[in-house]
């Protein structure tokens, strides 16, 4: 299993929720915490990595009303997007600097 | 002092760092995918098979920084992982000579080899390149007289890279050149050694990542700064314009002919804040950088095109977000 939820969230609704990534650090955390703070129904977003040797990355959630679980799929579906975005970009310009 | 733009600024004071008044921070507004494609832009500089400067401009520094910590420690190569000895006896021992061959950067492009198996006994030839390397100091017996060097007294005295030999596993022989798997290198010494010592040895290279051991890194290095800029608030000429010009890296300003300094190019400034200790032209100058423009630098270590390292470190980010997406959607 490389997601989990963290226990502690069972009387809180659907709206908040902390995942548990295993083998996952800042590379992923900020980029993707950068993306879903920034969304209209995010109350906070956050992510930590607990101890640095074990390799384990936090990522809390809480938002108003859409449930944790949809607001991170959104994420790393924006996510996915910038990066494919970012390589067609990318390779663009390569095309071009190789014309010249 | 406001500068008429809209891009944000850092604004480099004596003692300190400032944001424009205005400025509340990149990471403020709604997240707009429209709006990032609109303003994202990425203009290259500079580019061989061994080093490129490019620029991301009017981006978020997470994601900048999500594709250089990617490029350092997670884009895989090939490198030497183990070291069967059957003779060294060279004064170099056997841990700190397979330590040295494992630093040796392998020009097999890694994209053609899968990660060997935790659970694996044996590599197959899918996910090994196997090296031999056997070398033999001796006396040169054709030596000139009365020469004291070592190149004419021993032959094999220096043990260079490009004395490991590869042998083809299986099929490998057809599908890789002979050019394309050895050391990017071959002028890399590993031992030194005088008649009597031998070196038998076998090398097992592997697939690895950086995260795992610095070998495995296909970058040198691969940083992002920002864009600095120099902006003139009144004229300076004469002496004052030459004290100025001292004050930054050569080229970023320059003197007209008639004696006025003006910024020519402040791309490669320093961003030394030297100007502060001079109170006759201190208030003349704007220094600040453009926070949301990044000067990436890519160094490749040999195997892979710094380019192509780039579309590795942010395909590596998207796979990493389609396989959470996967596991996600069988969550309740």
């Amino acid at each position: 299993m490389k997601v989990t939820e963290l226990p502690g969230d069972e009387d809180s609704g659907p709206t908040c929720r902390t995942y548990v990534f295993q083998n996952e650090s800042h590379t992923l955390g900020n980029a993707l915490k950068c993306i879903i703070n920034r969304y209209e129904d995010v109350d906070f977003c956050a992510y930590t990595v607990p101890h640095p040797a074990e390799n384990k990355m936090h990522f809390r959630i809480q938002t108003k009303k859409t449930p944790a679980l949809e607001i991170l799929k959104r994420g790393f579906q924006d996510l996915e997007k910038v990066c494919e975005h970012t390589i067609d970009l990318f390779e663009k310009e390569v095309k071009e600097f190789n014309k010249m | 002092m406001p500068l008429k733009d809209e891009k944000p600024r850092l604004f480099l004071e004596e003692f300190s760092v400032k944001k424009a008044p205005n400025d509340y921070g990149m990471s403020d507004g709604k997240w707009n995918f429209k709006k990032f494609t609109k303003k994202f832009r990425i203009v290259i500089v500079r580019m061989d098979n061994f080093e490129m400067e490019f620029d991301l401009i009017g981006i978020q520094p997470a994601f900048a920084n999500a594709f250089r910590r990617l490029m350092l420690s997670e884009v895989p190569s090939m490198a030497i992982e183990k070291v069967m000895i059957r003779n060294n006896t060279s004064i170099i021992q056997d841990e700190v000579l397979a330590h040295r061959l494992g630093l040796i950067p392998l020009k097999a492009d890694p994209r053609l080899f899968e990660y060997r198996q935790e659970d694996a006994t044996g590599g197959t030839e899918f996910d090994t390149i196997e090296f031999t390397m056997k070398v033999k100091c001796t006396v040169n017996k054709s030596q000139p007289k009365d020469s004291y060097r070592a190149e004419d007294l021993y032959e094999n005295h220096s043990v260079y890279s490009s004395q490991m030999k590869w042998q083809p596993m299986g099929n490998q022989a057809s599908i890789h050149k002979e050019a394309d798997i050895g050391p990017v290198h071959g002028d890399i010494l590993v031992s030194k050694m005088r008649p009597g010592h031998e070196l038998d040895l076998s090398l097992v290279a592997v697939k690895g990542i950086g995260k795992d051991h610095a070998k495995f890194s296909p970058v040198a290095t691969a940083s992002y700064r920002l864009l600095p800029e120099v902006t003139l608030t009144r004229e300076v000429r004469g002496g004052d314009a030459t004290l100025l010009q001292s004050c930054f890296a050569p080229g970023v300003i320059g003197i007209d002919s008639e004696g006025r300094a003006y910024v020519r190019d402040a791309r490669y400034d320093t961003c030394s804040r030297n100007v502060y200790k001079y109170d006759e032209i201190r208030d003349a100058i704007i220094l600040s950088r453009v926070r949301d423009h990044f000067i990436f630098n890519v160094e490749s270590v040999g195997a892979l095109q710094p380019n192509v390292i780039f579309v590795e470190a942010v395909k590596i980010l998207r796979d990493k977000c389609k396989s959470f997406l996967d596991e996600l959607n069988k969550f309740n």
